[in-house]
């Protein structure tokens, strides 16, 4: 078996009196596609809210590309090939496309010159699709293309592992396989692809492995099809009806 | 434009201002005229922090007056030059800036709004009793004369006062285009999407404060000169603070151009009616024209052509 790209241990984390998180433990493989699922209030968002640097966990440690970042800030793992898109789209209102785009090119590229950058970013526009919303203003951006944005402004920051988190809340079918394709493309591109969801037939199409957690822990682990056929899957998440 | 042109024009300006005191006579346009200059490069100072990366403060007059102390005591202690008393002016607000911004950049929102208006009280209450700053009731500061060619020390100071906006507009325009202005726009849209992007948020964010804690402690160094005489009411006015906020919510704050179209606009109103009218007037003008532009144009004059061109 080759080494995890990412590596999370006996990770917990509580807010006061409430235990949000763990302990868990959890793997990632170069190129990996893992699901995450799990009902609200499970933890999903806790956790990776400690891999990506949001929270600090109260035990354990996360291994990335061989180097403990546990205690490391969360820009510092951006540059380091951690990146994250947001629940609710976040875009740097004020800004056009573009200059999104050039944030996380100014703080996170090898980029050498001026050139090389806005190299960079028309590429990036062109892989997600929004070429022609180049120079508009964030704020007039669709559901769709936010979603999109803040995919590619993830993805600016050249990215080893890029976590996505609810990408697909909120759109229509269509707009859904849109983004499913999206990140297929990427993921052939050699970035794995942390996808937490609530979509369920999205997730199973995605990934190659899906965890599924519930009240912090992780209660089942396995292909989608294990995961489907799980009776604690089905109890705490699908319900005792739910065929696939 | 490129930045390089854009310092050519800036240069340009400051060498036509520095002929006026050849071509204007009546001094009463410079003693004036340096109170918007001075306006400019507050409201300037203010918007790297307040505009730029959207903490907003409320405590300029700290700085400002810190500023005017700095200087009246570098004076008055060293007997240096009003140069000197800038640069001096400059490092304190930058350490004031930096300290502030330490200690309160944690807290966000009206949270830190509120912390900077401690700051004025603070500073305000150890000036007051500082007998070596002349205390409550102020000190005399009687600078050197003031170069021949100018033909006046109210004309010197405004040349001064001219080149501190130039300079502040200059560093303003180029944090805008550069890599740390569009860090300090993230940081504004969104501080955890700006960290998910490798942003510095806490460093950029002590950055902007101590940047704009330079600049507006440096409009503060000449003020002494200007007045000749220094007491803590006038340095620590919370009126400054306030102006500092209206004129680049009036110009518009995602740009250098809006502090500087506000400062123009208000304190020149303010100018006029002071003459006109009564200074009381002032506050009462700011008051107005803020409760307009908060209804109409929240975003500023600027914001206007930004809305009609998204339209």
């Amino acid at each position: 078996m080759s080494e995890s790209l990412l590596a999370v241990r006996d990770v917990r984390k509580a807010f006061g009196p409430i235990k949000a998180l763990g302990p868990v433990d959890v793997d990632l493989m170069p190129g990996e596609r893992l699901g995450i699922i799990g009902p609200n209030g499970s933890g999903k968002t806790t956790l990776i809210n400690c891999i990506s640097g949001f929270h600090r966990p109260d035990t354990g440690s996360i291994v990335f590309r061989g180097e403990d970042i546990t205690r490391m800030p969360a820009y510092r793992r951006a540059r380091f090939g951690l990146s994250r898109s947001f629940q609710i789209p976040r875009p740097f209102l004020g800004m056009s496309v573009f200059e999104n785009l050039l944030v996380p090119m100014d703080y996170c590229s090898s980029a050498e010159t001026e050139k090389e950058e806005i190299e960079r970013v028309e590429q990036v526009l062109e892989s997600v699709g929004l070429v022609e919303r180049r120079d508009h203003p964030a704020e007039l951006l669709s559901q769709l293309e936010l979603r999109k944005l803040e995919l590619a402004r993830a993805l600016a920051a050249r990215p080893r592992v890029l976590i996505a988190d609810e990408a697909m809340a909120g759109l229509s079918e269509a707009e859904i396989d849109d983004v499913l394709a999206l990140l297929l493309k990427l993921n052939a591109s050699g970035v794995a692809v942390v996808m937490i969801e609530h979509i369920m037939h999205a997730v199973m199409r995605f990934s190659q492995r899906v965890i599924c957690l519930e009240t912090g822990k992780i209660i089942a682990e396995g292909s989608p099809d294990e995961i489907v056929a799980s009776p604690q899957v089905q109890k705490v998440y699908f319900g005792e009806q739910t065929r696939r | 434009m490129k930045m390089t042109r854009f310092i050519i024009v800036a240069l340009l300006v400051f060498a036509t201002g520095l002929m006026l005191p050849k071509v204007v006579s009546n001094p009463y346009y410079f003693y004036a005229g340096y109170v918007v200059l001075q306006y400019v490069v507050i409201a300037t100072g203010w918007n790297i922090l307040g505009g730029y990366a959207g903490y907003t403060n409320f405590g300029s007059s700290a700085f400002f007056g810190a500023g005017a102390y700095m200087a009246a005591f570098l004076f008055k202690a060293l007997g240096v030059s009003i140069f000197v008393q800038i640069l001096g002016a400059c490092v304190v607000g930058m350490l004031l800036g930096l300290a502030t911004g330490y200690l309160t950049l944690r807290i966000q929102g009206v949270y830190f709004a509120i912390a900077t208006v401690a700051l004025v009280i603070v500073l305000e209450t150890l000036v007051h009793n500082t007998e070596y700053l002349g205390g409550a009731s102020g000190m005399t500061h009687l600078a050197d004369p003031a170069p021949a060619w100018f033909g006046g020390q109210t004309q010197y100071v405004f040349c001064i006062m001219l080149g501190l906006a130039v300079a502040a507009v200059v560093l303003a325009r180029w944090i805008e285009v550069s890599w740390i202005g569009r860090g300090f726009r993230a940081i504004r849209a969104s501080e955890p999407a700006a960290e998910a992007s490798g942003v510095p948020t806490l460093k950029l964010k002590l950055l902007a404060c101590a940047l704009s804690g330079g600049v507006m402690a440096a409009a503060g160094a000449p003020y002494p000169t200007y007045t000749s005489y220094l007491d803590p009411v006038s340095a620590f006015s919370l009126l400054i603070g306030l102006n500092a906020l209206a004129m680049p919510l009036i110009g518009g704050t995602r740009s250098w151009l809006g502090p500087v179209i506000g400062a123009v606009l208000l304190a020149s109103v303010q100018q006029l009616a002071t003459v006109t009218i009564s200074s009381e007037f002032n506050i009462l003008a700011v008051g107005l024209v803020l409760i307009a532009f908060v209804v109409a144009a929240p975003e500023g004059l600027l914001g206007l052509r930004f809305r009609s061109r998204a339209a």
